[in-house]
């Protein structure tokens, strides 16, 4: 029997929509807008100009920083501009516009095919990292740099990231069903990197069938396919680890500091792309979903496509949306018009409906407690959104480890006075970050 | 460099998450109502029309009183949450059958306007509503307060009195002798036919109900279960006639406890809010309600318990703060 992690809850999957349905290839886009920050890091620096002509999987835009990441040309055409354009994440970006050749013919070299198990660890991680490959669960740290743990870090366990708990989503689902081989070549490439033995693949058992082709990708091997009970938030890396491995990751640390090393499916689909077949990561498997979309797919998507076009090749709309939101229900970001691009870390767009949403208006916090018992972090968060209403933000980090909240929503969820409570969290972790800055300042001058 | 090309705002932009479970404070409120129905149903049954007429003034009036405070206070109107008809129900099946009906309109003022609304209202108040509007009834009305029904003739018992009064002014062996058996005491208070408050009689259907409530998620287990136990095992080992020799049995379905630790133990507001702090607060309500029955001057001490208990529920959430994730390494 696996042991689970501290509260979590159990929200509708919605998952019918799109899981049984294979991974289609979208129509090309008329033009790309691939914004040069798609990572957690340095944001880039163009290395192409206007009316430059580019081909597919060209480097566009690098930087010299370590923690940063490469992006390529998704596709073939000539360079339109290179401005601000609205970003997913950030507000907005810079970005690059490439207007389709509709050639789509890929850069001199890609693809080849390499012998991949003579590759080294160190010539590994060189491929990872020019292709640009950043965690593509949505978080889009860059993957190299993930690899490369600190030498006093030993470590030991690696875990691929299948759990896929927030609903609606069934990206990571349809490229074990459709993809297993390579899922299985790029946790053995990560191995390798890492110098590991020990693996586990984490499954929720909402996903029998992913099970089952996990199981026979990995047999005879050392990687551990584990169907784990499904409850959000189980992708929660320190959650994972928990469940798998049976650590916990000290408050404020990494998942390295207790030896252990999370990817997601899609990101070791890509590194399996780059490795084998020279392939930079120009294209990512997203989930158009949501009760608002005529024909939810899963779809094979270029960088820098737009959420219009993503959307289009589903249908369009059935009835008129919402809310737009960039990845999950729980975590994803709200978007204000579809005039967005697709960028790495993209796992799904939904559009939702009012009825989907069942927001109500918030009334004063009647103590019942639901969200203490839910919360994976072990938080107070009733208390932490009166204190947030009050303004109190102080108090909430000396007292009620307001940092250590990991924003998963499961309070907001639960709470039957339908409370802002992650939201009056993270205006709060603002404010003190905010003061942080300002002491910062004054201590310099 | 060029401007953002942005268009208009099509989309609700918030902040994640952006779906929600559909529970609801009055999905709640009511179903606790919902759970306290059999019980009254049966003290209208066993008590007559004088307890059908003392619950609706207390309801009605609790209802009316919100609405009255709310319109004072420029609040928005939230009488459809069911939580002051809540009060007001439960006020009222806390108080004996034969009191005059206006009695429990001011125990609902009480309960209301001041232990309610003066704190804040919903959500704010320290002490259970209800139990103010008792206790304040207990101590300006005293006789009345007091004074059973004489149930003569209805059941088979010849009383007008309680019977935790009854053990408090003649004894265990008077007890058993006013139902006639110890069985036929167990089964009596357990199926309700016995004198009281108007709605603590039956054991039965208030289990029922309180099971209910666990079962939907709306109440938790931990304190009534620690309640109850704590008063069972304590009145067992604090027997008459020395250690181990009490009677856990009738005292657990006495008096108000079943009432008290399924409905106004669990009143979220009131209690702590982690698991922990519960267990205190239902500990403690138990170990105070055993040493009034058994050392204090009143028979019962279920309201009183819960009332001090409340008093010191924001000190025990202090020191009861749910141990954060990765604290233990």
């Amino acid at each position: 029997m696996i042991k689970s992690f501290r509260g979590g809850i159990h929200p509708n999957g919605s998952k019918n929509y799109t899981a049984s349905k294979s991974i289609e290839i979208a129509t090309l886009p008329s033009k790309v807008v691939i914004p040069v920050s798609q990572h957690i890091g340095a944001p880039c620096v163009p290395i192409v100009a206007k009316g430059d002509c580019v081909k597919k999987g060209q480097v566009i835009a690098t930087s010299p920083a370590f923690v940063s990441s490469p992006v390529h040309a998704s596709i073939s055409g000539t360079v339109k501009d290179i401005a601000l354009y609205p970003h997913p994440v950030f507000g907005k970006c810079l970005s690059i516009v490439i207007e389709n050749d509709g050639l789509d013919e890929w850069i001199e070299g890609i693809p080849l095919t390499r012998d991949w198990e003579k590759l080294n660890a160190q010539e590994i991680k060189g491929i990872i990292k020019e292709a640009g490959i950043v965690g593509m669960g949505g978080a889009t740290f860059p993957t190299f740099v993930k690899l490369s743990p600190p030498k006093d870090k030993k470590i030991d366990t690696f875990i691929l990231n299948a759990a896929e708990c927030e609903p609606f989503l069934t990206a990571d689902h349809r490229m074990m069903l459709e993809h297993s081989d390579k899922i299985a070549i790029g946790v053995k490439l990560v191995m390798k990197v890492l110098g590991v033995e020990k693996a586990f693949v984490g499954i929720e058992d909402n996903k029998p069938d992913a099970v089952i082709a996990m199981q026979k990708a990995f047999e005879g091997t050392t990687v551990k396919v584990m169907a784990i009970p499904t409850k959000y938030p189980q992708g929660a890396e320190k959650m994972l680890i928990k469940v798998l491995a049976d650590r916990e990751v000290p408050s404020g640390s990494l998942p390295m500091d207790v030896g252990v090393v999370v990817q997601n499916v899609g990101t070791v689909v890509a590194i399996c792309d780059a490795v084998v077949n020279g392939i930079p990561l120009i294209e990512r498997v997203t989930t158009i979903s949501g009760s608002a979309i005529k024909e939810p797919k899963n779809l094979l998507l270029r960088i820098g496509t737009s959420f219009e076009d993503a959307i289009e090749n589903c249908g369009g709309f059935n009835e008129p949306p919402a809310k737009i939101i960039m990845g999950g229900p729980m975590m994803g970001f709200a978007q204000s018009n579809l005039n967005i691009s697709i960028i790495k870390g993209v796992s799904g767009i939904l559009a939702l409906t009012k009825k989907d949403i069942n927001n109500g208006t918030q009334s004063p916090c009647i103590r019942c407690g639901k969200c203490v018992s839910v919360c994976p972090c072990g938080l107070n968060p009733s208390m932490l959104s009166i204190l947030g209403e009050k303004d109190m933000y102080e108090e909430a980090k000396l007292e009620q480890n307001l940092f250590d909240c990991a924003e998963c929503g499961s309070c907001v969820y639960v709470c039957p006075a339908k409370r802002n409570i992650v939201q009056y969290i993270k205006y709060s972790k603002m404010r003190n970050n905010a003061d942080a800055a300002k002491k910062k300042e004054a201590l310099a001058k | 460099m060029s401007e953002v090309k942005l268009q208009e705002n099509l989309f609700t932009v918030t902040t994640s998450p952006h779906i929600r479970a559909e529970a609801s404070i009055s999905k709640i409120m009511w179903s606790v109502s919902l759970a306290l129905t059999p019980a009254a149903l049966f003290a209208i049954y066993h008590f007559g029309t004088p307890a059908l007429f003392v619950i609706l003034a207390g309801s009605l009036s609790a209802v009316g009183f919100e609405y009255l405070v709310q319109k004072l206070r420029k609040k928005p109107i939230t009488i459809s949450d069911g939580s002051a008809f809540l009060t007001g129900l439960l006020l009222s099946m806390c108080l004996p059958p034969s009191i005059p009906p206006y009695m429990a309109v001011i125990g609902s003022f009480l309960a209301i306007v001041v232990a309610k609304h003066a704190m804040g209202g919903l959500g704010y108040n320290i002490f259970n509503p209800a139990h103010i509007g008792r206790a304040a009834l207990m101590v300006s009305w005293p006789v009345a307060m007091t004074t059973w029904t004489n149930l003569s003739g209805k059941v088979d018992i010849v009383s007008s009195a309680t019977p935790l009064n009854i053990l408090k002014q003649q004894g265990y062996s008077k007890l058993i002798d006013t139902f006639g058996s110890a069985p036929q005491m167990y089964k009596d208070m357990f199926l309700g036919f016995r004198n009281g408050s108007i709605g603590e009689t039956s054991t039965i259907l208030l289990l029922i109900g309180g099971i209910y409530l666990i079962y939907k998620g709306y109440a938790n287990w931990v304190v009534p279960a620690f309640m109850i136990g704590t008063v069972g095992i304590l009145t067992w080992i604090c027997g008459p006639t020395g250690l181990f020799t009490g009677d856990p049995l009738f005292h657990m379905m006495a008096g108000g406890l079943i009432i008290g630790a399924f409905f106004m133990a669990t009143d979220m507001v009131t209690i702590p809010i982690t698991k922990k702090g519960q267990i205190v607060f239902a500990i403690g309500a138990g170990v105070i309600t055993v040493l009034i029955r058994l050392k204090g001057g009143y028979p019962e001490g279920v309201c009183y318990s819960i009332l001090l208990m409340n008093a010191v529920t924001p000190l025990i959430d202090r020191f009861m703060k749910p141990v954060k994730f990765g604290a233990r390494g």
